[in-house]
């Protein structure tokens, strides 16, 4: 999709109006952080196979352009094509030829974050190809045509009349008469249209969640197995991935798989976990006759080099989603792309750009609870204030903002003018809420002030009262 | 400069080289095996067979267990009338459910699954207690599609492929020749959240996970 995370203000003083929106993402934070918590709890070794999967990646990392190498030559060993897109343009024209080669008419799809990336789906279409989605998720919000709103769990947003309604509009021409209305009929209802798809398809497309250097094998994790069907039924299969999720062996991969489930539901382990390695062998009755990996670098590379390295460990749990306050108030679509959330917020202004995502980095309370439930320990509060810096040193900053942050460093680095001035001001903030120990409105804090009162200051600086119990102390002694 | 090239260049670039590791490094990085110690694993205490059966059926798959194979057609029998299904099945040729002798009256198929097959019944080539998951391998005479596209899946295992933990399959599977094509993990039937968060079995993948547990 086109990113609009410009708009972020717009959309997410929208969102906070939207009490359906609320509940429901009051509800997806409630369940999925109540499930981790007890998941993780019913682990002891929780931290150490954290702290396993911290040093895998890292490792990974460090030897990134070999373990590459070594999944592109063993998936060729397989047969398998590994195909490589520095941009998610280049992604899209790599998909389209091979669907062209494969005289694709209707392409299914697995949920893959990376394809979104790509913002493969309008490419294909406009080729003349029929995509559907098929994680049930991604397939009511196909319906829906607006992009995911969580990572994991894309369609949160939606309520279920307004999936009721959406069968209603979209599934009369596949003879559906009667709304919808239980979630065992909506699936149900999926699940008959969703198969024909699945049997008539040329093309299959997924993500993977996981490479593995060691076989040359992706691994995909699913709880519904459509990305199983994706994968068995048509011609051809192609897997699109972000170059950072390689692992070197498959016992790498086990730590990764018990933090992913329960990081991101709650779940012990997912429903499936596939691992392919090269397409159909000459004996085997079904299975893709080709199979492609198409890797995307789109700013990767880069963020290796620099202070983002470490959000290149990320596994797309969405468990800092799941545990973000901001998330939590405003959903994904606020954030304008792909990604949303803690992870949203530095991803976005580095494969979009810092212009275009500016408001992201600044949506944020740097509570820090997304780093401390990061399955991979990633800092994103520390990141999300690296990218507030180069945002002021890239003069993204509006004039009035960059003058008031001018006239603090002024301010600030004058340590005696500093305590003088702001000893004044809390004598007058102290004065002001005399009566009734709050402040209701305060000049030049307007957007502060309007929602909540500031609650009056004592009167004394930190270190006016630092200073007077030094000083009762030296009487004391 | 291809695309693979300039994607080369600047992975070693972000990484502060000019080249590809030299032959030392390669050499170790091939030696490298890291394999999680104890205490990086779920314990996994007391009997095998008890943990896998909590476990799968906590993800809302079924078990029964029977004493030895001649058991399993009764036990199959059993599951499709408890279920009022019809004797009618797809079946993979390997292994214990290869040699399974059908009782009269029963159509038992071996190919590839295809739309209108309500059951399936597979082997597997290993199951694992830590989660509660068989697993199972595409083969010539266990198509893939079995596993997926019918209702009901029943799946037979014995009691001896059970592993403690995930590396020991992986261990399995490197001792054999090459990888399959695809190596499928299940523990239990499908399902989704997709709608409000509520659970609903089904949604793609078989509606019932059943194994029938060998010894
Ligand atoms: S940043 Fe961490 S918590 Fe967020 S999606 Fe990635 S791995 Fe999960």
């Amino acid at each position: 999709m086109q990113p609009v995370s410009r708009e972020f203000k717009i959309h997410s003083s929208k969102a906070l109006l939207d009490e359906k929106l609320s509940a429901a993402l009051a509800r997806t934070q409630d369940g999925f952080g109540g499930q981790r918590a007890a998941a993780v709890e019913a682990l002891p070794e929780f931290q150490k196979i954290r702290e396993r999967a911290l040093r895998i990646k890292n490792h990974t990392l460090e030897h990134l352009d070999y373990y590459l190498e070594k999944f592109e030559r063993e998936v060729q060993a397989a047969g398998g094509h590994v195909h490589w897109a520095r941009t998610p343009e280049e992604g899209r024209k790599i998909i389209l030829d091979l669907c062209e080669q494969a005289e694709a008419r209707t392409v299914i799809k697995g949920k893959s974050m990376v394809s979104e990336e790509m913002a493969l789906n309008p490419a294909l279409e406009a080729s003349d190809i029929e995509v559907v989605e098929t994680d049930l998720g991604e397939y009511i919000i196909q319906l829906a045509k607006e992009p995911p709103s969580h990572i994991i769990a894309p369609a949160i947003h939606k309520t279920r009349e307004q999936i009721t309604e959406l069968f209603s509009e979209n599934h009369a021409q596949y003879g559906l008469t009667e709304p919808v209305t239980e979630v065992a009929d909506i699936v149900h209802e999926a699940r008959t249209v969703l198969r024909e798809k699945f049997i008539n398809a040329d093309v299959g497309i997924t993500g993977a969640n996981f490479l593995v250097a060691e076989s040359g094998s992706t691994v995909l994790v699913t709880n519904e197995g459509n990305g199983d069907l994706s994968s068995t039924l048509p011609k051809m299969h192609i897997i699109t991935a972000g170059l950072e999720k390689v692992v070197p062996t498959f016992d790498d991969l086990s730590t990764m798989l018990r933090l992913l489930a329960r990081s991101a539901t709650g779940q012990e382990f997912s429903v499936y976990t596939s691992v392919f390695t090269g397409p159909k062998r000459n004996t085997d009755q079904d299975g893709p006759e080709e199979l492609h990996i198409v890797l995307l670098d789109n700013g990767r590379t880069e963020m290796l080099g620099n202070e983002f390295r470490e959000m290149l460990r990320c596994i797309r749990c969405g468990s800092c989603l799941n545990h973000c306050p901001v998330y939590g108030s405003v959903g994904g679509h606020a954030y304008g792309w792909v990604y949303s959330g803690p992870m949203g917020s530095v991803l976005t202004p580095l494969m979009v750009g810092l212009g275009e995502a500016a408001d992201l980095p600044n949506a944020c309370t740097l509570n820090g609870r997304c780093e401390e439930v990061c399955p991979m320990s990633i800092p994103l509060p520390r990141m999300l204030r690296a990218l507030r810096v180069r945002q002021f040193e890239e003069k993204l900053v509006g004039s009035r903002v960059r003058a008031s942050l001018g006239a603090w460093t002024w301010l600030a680095t004058k340590p005696r003018l500093y305590q003088a001035v702001t000893g004044l001001g809390m004598k007058m903030l102290a004065r002001l809420g005399r009566k009734n120990g709050s402040i209701r409105s305060l000049p030049l804090a307007g957007g502060w002030t309007q929602a909540r009162d500031l609650p009056a200051p004592e009167g004394e600086t930190f270190m006016q009262a630092w200073a007077r119990q030094n000083r009762n102390r030296g009487a004391r002694q | 400069m291809s695309s693979r090239d300039s994607i080369f260049a600047d992975l070693r670039k972000s990484l502060g080289r000019t080249e590809s590791l030299g032959a030392d490094k390669v050499a170790e990085l091939q030696q490298r095996s890291d394999v999680a110690r104890e205490d990086e694993r779920p314990q996994v205490s007391g009997d095998l067979i008890e943990r896998f059966v909590v476990k799968l059926t906590a993800g809302a798959g079924t078990v029964t267990r029977v004493r030895d194979a001649s058991e399993v057609p009764r036990a199959v029998e059993q599951y499709l009338e408890e279920h009022q299904l019809p004797p009618k099945m797809v079946a993979a040729s390997n292994g214990l459910v290869g040699s399974i002798r059908w009782p009269d009256g029963f159509q038992v198929e071996h190919r590839p699954a295809s739309r209108d097959d309500r059951v399936s019944v597979t082997g597997a080539i290993a199951a694992v207690a830590e989660t509660g998951t068989i697993v199972v391998s595409s083969d010539n005479e266990s198509p893939t599609t079995l596993n997926f596209l019918p209702d009901d899946h029943i799946a037979v295992i014995e009691t001896g492929q059970l592993r403690t933990h995930l590396e020991d399959v992986w261990s399995a599977l490197r001792e054999a020749d090459e990888m399959p094509r695809a190596v499928n993990f299940i523990s239990g039937p499908s399902k989704t959240a997709d709608v409000e968060q509520t659970l609903a079995l089904g949604a793609h993948g078989p509606r019932r996970l059943h194994v029938i547990m060998v010894g």
